[in-house]
Parts: C-alpha cells; structure tokens; sequence
C-alpha cells in the first residue's frame, strides 16, 4: 500500500446511530434505532425479511436519510469532528440487495467505471485485476446480461472490494452463490479483517461468512430486539436468529 | 495493491457519468432509433393535419420542428433515470465518492448529446419533406439549436430525475417539462422563424433569452438537483 | 391547550372581519366609488379585480417559494404545509383572474379569449402550476413528496420572470389582432385599484393560513395513527 496516501485501512471509523427512525410514508422501516460499531468489528444483522437490515445498511451507507435522529462516522482520534459525507464515502463499500450493475456493460467495463468514480489510478488494471479472485477473468469482456446469478454476485462483491474499502456493507452476500463462491466470499472477508477493516452483514440464513462475525445484532419489525455487544456471545444469537441451511444445491450435480 | 479511494473532481466525474451513458446507448442503440423515428412520424404528419403550402411551410415550419422535438424529447429523457432503477445502478452512482451534481450533469451532458443526434436527422429531412431551405443560415440555426436543446436537456434531465420517483412518469415529465420549456419554445420557434424568413436574421433578443435560459436552469439544476437524488 | 385554542380561535375571527371589511371596501371603490370609463363603461369594473386576483396569485407563488426554499433547507415539515397552502390558493386566484378576463373580454371585445401579453401569461402561470398538485398526487412517500415538490417549485418559480418576458416581448413583435386595453387610468381609479390588490391580497394571505393550520391537523391526525398502530402492535415486540 501506498505511504504517501493515507491508506483506507488505516482510518478506523466508528459508525454509530442516535435514535434513527427510518418511515416511508405510514410505514416505519427502523424504529429508535441507537447503535455503536467500533472500527474493525465484524457485525452479523440477522432478522426476518422485513426486519429493517437493508434499510440500516443504506443509511450506514449513507443512501438514505434518517427521518430522524443522527448517523455519524468518526475518527478513532479522540474530539475529532464528525466527518462529512464525502470524505465517508471514500471509506464504504457495499454490496446491496440489487446487484448495482450494468447489464448493458461487460464486467470488465462495469469494474472501470466505478474504479473511476473512486478516483482510483489506473482504473483499466484494477478492473482486470479484480476480477481474477472472483473468478471473472474468462467472462471479462462479456456482457454482465449474460452473466448467471452467483456471477452477477461475485462481480457485485468484487466491485465492492475496488478501493480497499474500511466499511463494507454487505447485503445477503451470499445469495445466489454457490459453494465455492461462498468460500471465495468466506476467505476474502477473512482476510479483509486482518486489515483492520470493519464489516456489517446481513443475513436471513446461515452461511460460512456468518461464522466469522465477532458481534451479531437481531432485529424484528424494525426494531433492534438483541445485540451480544462486541464481547458478547454472538453465535448464540446467529444460531437463534438465522436460518439453518437445510439444503445444499450441489453445482457438480 | 490498490491505494484506496480518492475523491474524484466534478469535471471527472461529470465525463466518467457522460462516457458511460454514451457506452450503455451505443450498445443497443434502442433510444436513440426510437426517438428518431417518433420525431420524423410527427413531422410526417404534421403534412397531413395542417396541409402546409410551400410558404406555409417556411412559417411554421419553426414551430412543427420544435414540438416536434420537444415531444421527442420528453420520451427520450425519461430513461436516463428509470434505466438506473432496474438494478439500483443509482445507488451504485451516490454511493461513489463524486459531487452528486457530477451524476445529473453527466445524465444532462449525455441527453444533450443524444438530441443533437437526433437534429442531425431531423433537420435535413424536414428540409427535404417541406422544401426548407436551410443551407443558407445553416451556422446560426445550428447555433439556435444547440442553445435551445441545451436547455430542454436541463431542465428534461431535472425532471426526469423527479419523475423517476412517482407514479404515471411516462406520462408525467412531458406535464412537467411542456409548461417550464415554454420561454424557451417561444424564442428558439421565433429564432428560427426569423432565420427562415425571406430575409433570414437572428434576433439577439431571443438569443438572450434562450441563454439566459440555459444559464438559470442549469444553475438551479447545480443548486437543487441533488436533493433529487437522496432517498 | 385551551388557551391556545381560544387565542387561535380569536385570532381567526379577527382576521375574517377586518378581511371582510376590506374587501367591502374594495367592492366599494370598485363598483360605486371609482369614476366610470370612457369606453367600457359599468363592464369596465371588473378590471380591478381581475388585475387585483393575478397579482394576488404571483403573491401566493412568492409564498410557495418561500415554503420550498425553507424545505429543503431546514427539512421541517411545516414549510411543505405552506407551500401547499400556498400552490392552492395561488391557483384559485389564477383561475379567478383568468375567468373575469374572459367575463371582460366577452361583451367588450366579442372573444371569450384574447391571446395579449397578460392573458396569455396569466394562462402560462395557471399551466406551470396547476402541474404541482398533480405531481404532489402522484408520489407516496411524505419526506420524497415535499423534497420533490421544492425542487420543482423552485424550477417553476425561476422560469416565471422568463414566461412574462418571453410572452410580453413576442406579443411585443407580433401584436395579437385584439389588445387588452384597460384605458387610461386616472388618480381615483388608482386608488380603487390599490384598494383591491390590499383587500385581495389580505384574503390570499388568510386563505393560505387557514389551509396551512388545515394541513397541520392532517399532519397531527397521520402522527397520532401511527402512533396507535405501533402501541396496538405491542411496542417494540
């Protein structure tokens, strides 16, 4: 990594919510929601569909606007100001519950394109590059329409992982993928984690990334009903709260 | 290794937004054929409702070629943001690191691009379908034209943008953009109807106008477009 | 609770009969007081509230503008209540202006329509408008509603100058066969004249409050529902 710049991992942004409530129209997505993730936590959201995870990972992402109370991102640098929202979103990645790809575009193109809004240099290498790890490399000149669903998700992960982000917001990563392409998942948010970085992820089920969570937060009907806290016994909660996989697709078969 | 992200000027960003609209069309071509041809249908027709004379047709014809684009238009504009809805591209877009202005103004840039196309068909055949001459003032009309689709392309990318977010939007940004466009259809028709008169001239006045226009919107479009875009 | 009820109460009584009393005033100076013209004669009359009724209408527009701006800047749902206070109201007197024009122009000029550079831009104001309620119908959410409904205030409110402009100065190069004369105005018409821009303007500014505090009460009638669903579906389960 660069010395010059300052690194993305280095930054260690805490994100936390002040009593957020998220409602569109008469419906209320998040309910008095007021949380605290520390820099370099892997957070494992599980709930129901429904329960309100999607909508708190677009406002950590800074998608959308909390109806009331307060998202900030600060610095682990003590009495430093909260940051704005530019500067936060050099820090975030996501993968959301859409892919966020063009289908009219091969990978290759979709992965330059965001490499240049991220301002990285030398979009052209990083696109190819990024997608040897996702096993996209064969399919980098083809359109991401003809892609196959768990493609479509390797690339959305990959595209996420461009700029080495800090935060990364996953949304139901694992869907759609199949069994190495969860390992691929699996291993590289392992080794996300030893940079430091700080990892919120939803799940309704049960997956290999899930294992890796050091906090788990369970919601309902938009409202956070458990939280094991970043000490706590956080598989308890996955093992409660998600989903067992009953069934396993084999892609030999 | 990469580095990590760094923020990305407006300029850049602006052109990244631009290169990619023009990538996406030119693959299919869809839009762009479309609206071509829905703008020399309405011309087409315009000959069998009002039966112009020659004379008739260097009158009006100013007027047919505006609405006649403006109609055009606001068919063409729309999927410029619905496009983005269906997998949540747009997301994609706020969520990278640029001025949320660089998304609207590349989208404006890239439609501007597209109706200029679309002129450069148009043009030459309602010449030839009415008898127009329009060699003759061929450099000022071009420039009528390129102020005026300037800014149907602001404010048409604008709308386009509030559009997306409701109901009946297909039918709903022609309604918003045909009452907001009207100061600008009165000049670019009367700027044109000047230039093909028998004695063809260029009245400043509705060049002021058009440019006074164009600059407005495309500073209110700066001022307020972002807000369009939150969630 | 009480005492602000009764001060409200007062207060809307207060401001029903001093408007009443001007625009009594105003029909005065109008129909009785202001000398007859030239040409028109009684028919004439109706001028002053016609002109009175547009400016009254730009006057609501300022008031939308005002609540759209204050929207998007500090986001309190209020400033929403006023531009939708303001949009309503605004159109009512549109329309008014445009209907006693063509009460006008009928008799004196034998169209229903004059294509001159005030009616036409009168109409131009009434199209530009009348598509904000329309597009406040067609989004759902409250929060997108108000940001979207700013966003495009703020467009139809800059482009206002320019639809005056563009439409005086082509009325300007192409004279419409039928101009709308109002005749010369002498000092005592002036006077009805400004009588009526206060009474109407009076009466726009109570419309808009009274249909603002209206929406108010929407708005606390939405709150305490969805307050009460949430307590009868048990809290936070």
């Amino acid at each position: 990594m660069s010395a010059s710049a300052t690194t993305t991992a280095d930054t260690g942004l805490s994100i936390s919510f002040t009593d957020v409530e998220k409602r569109y129209g008469s419906h209320v997505a998040l309910r008095r929601l007021s949380l605290k993730i520390a820099p370099g936590e892997f957070v494992a959201l599980v709930g129901a569909n429904g329960s309100g995870k999607t909508t708190l990972l677009r406002m950590a992402a800074l998608l959308s606007r909390p109806t009331s109370g307060k998202i900030q991102f600060q610095n682990a640098i003590p009495n430093s100001e909260a940051l704005a929202p530019a500067d936060i979103k050099l820090h975030i990645g996501m993968v959301g519950h859409f892919t966020m790809l063009y289908d009219e575009l091969s990978a290759e193109e979709n992965l330059r394109f965001f490499a240049k809004l991220s301002g990285l240099d030398n979009p052209d290498r990083i696109a190819a590059e990024a997608l040897i790890p996702a096993g996209l490399s064969p399919r980098a000149k083809d359109l991401v329409r003809t892609f196959s669903r768990g493609m479509r998700q390797r690339l959305a992960i990959a595209r996420a992982l461009l700029a080495d982000p800090s935060i990364l917001l996953l949304d139901e990563p694992a869907a759609g993928l199949d069994r190495e392409g969860a390992a691929w998942l699996a291993q590289t948010l392992s080794s996300l984690r030893k940079t430091g970085a700080t990892v919120i992820m939803s799940s309704h089920g049960q997956s290999e990334a899930l294992t890796l969570a050091t906090r788990a937060i369970a919601m309902r009907n938009g409202t956070l009903i458990e939280d094991s806290g970043p000490n706590g016994n956080a598989r308890a909660i996955i093992e409660r709260e998600a989903a067992p996989i009953t069934g396993i697709w084999d892609s030999a078969q | 290794m990469n580095q990590g992200a760094k923020s990305v000027s407006l300029t850049r960003a602006t052109f990244a937004v631009f290169s990619k609209e023009l990538r996406v069309e030119f693959r299919s071509f869809e839009l762009l054929t479309s609206t071509i041809v829905f703008a020399l249908v309405v011309v087409f027709v315009f000959s069998f409702a009002f039966n112009p004379s020659a004379a008739d047709s260097r009158r009006f014809g100013a007027g047919f070629l505006w609405i006649a684009l403006l109609f055009a238009s606001s068919l063409m504009l729309q999927p410029s943001f619905t496009r983005e809805r269906t997998n949540d591209t747009l997301a994609a877009l706020v969520l990278a690191p640029i001025d949320p202005f660089a998304i609207i103004a590349g989208k404006l840039f890239a439609n501007f691009f597209f109706l200029v196309l679309v002129e450069l068909i148009l043009l030459p055949a309602f010449s030839v379908l009415y008898n127009v001459p329009l060699l003759g003032v061929i450099g000022q009309l071009a420039g009528v034209m390129l102020l005026g689709t300037f800014g149907i392309a602001t404010v048409g990318t604008v709308f386009a943008a509030i559009a997306s977010q409701a109901r009946m939007r297909e039918l709903l940004l022609p309604l918003l953009l045909v009452p907001v466009v009207v100061p600008l259809l009165i000049a670019c028709s009367g700027a044109t109807m000047a230039l093909l008169a028998d004695t063809p001239e260029l009245p400043l006045s509705w060049v002021a106008v058009m440019a006074c226009f164009d600059l407005m919107f495309f500073t209110a479009a700066w001022l307020f477009g972002g807000y369009l875009l939150e969630e | 609770m009480a005492g602000e009820r009764k001060a409200s109460i007062a207060a809307q009584a207060i401001s029903s009969i001093v408007v009443s009393l001007l625009i009594g005033a105003a029909i005065y100076g109008a129909l009785i007081w202001a000398p007859l013209e030239r040409t028109m004669g009684f028919l004439q009359r109706i001028f002053y509230f016609h002109v009175a009724c547009a400016n009254a209408a730009l006057f609501a527009y300022c008031i939308v503008f005002v609540g759209n701006m204050g929207y998007l800047l500090r986001r309190k749902p209020e400033w929403d209540w006023l531009a939708t206070a303001g949009v309503e109201v605004g159109l009512i007197f549109t329309t008014i202006a445009l209907v006693t024009g063509s009460i006008w122009a009928k008799p004196a000029w034998g169209v229903w329509w004059v294509w001159d550079a005030r009616t036409t831009s009168t109409l131009a104001l009434w199209l530009l408008y009348i598509v904000y309620p329309l597009l406040r119908g067609l989004v759902d959410n409250p929060e997108r509603r108000a940001v979207i409904s700013a966003v495009f205030g703020a467009f139809a409110f800059l482009d206002v100058p320019l639809v005056y402009f563009s439409i005086w100065w082509w009325r300007t190069q192409h004279p419409p066969p039928i101009v709308f004369k109002t005749g010369k105005l002498d000092g005592e018409m002036y006077k009805a004249l400004l009588m009526s821009f206060i009474a109407l303007a009076a009466m726009m500014v109570m419309m808009i409050w009274r249909r603002y505090e209206l929406e108010g009460l929407r708005h606390a009638v939405e709150e305490l529902k969805i307050e009460t669903e949430y307590q009868n579906d048990g809290g936070a389960k």
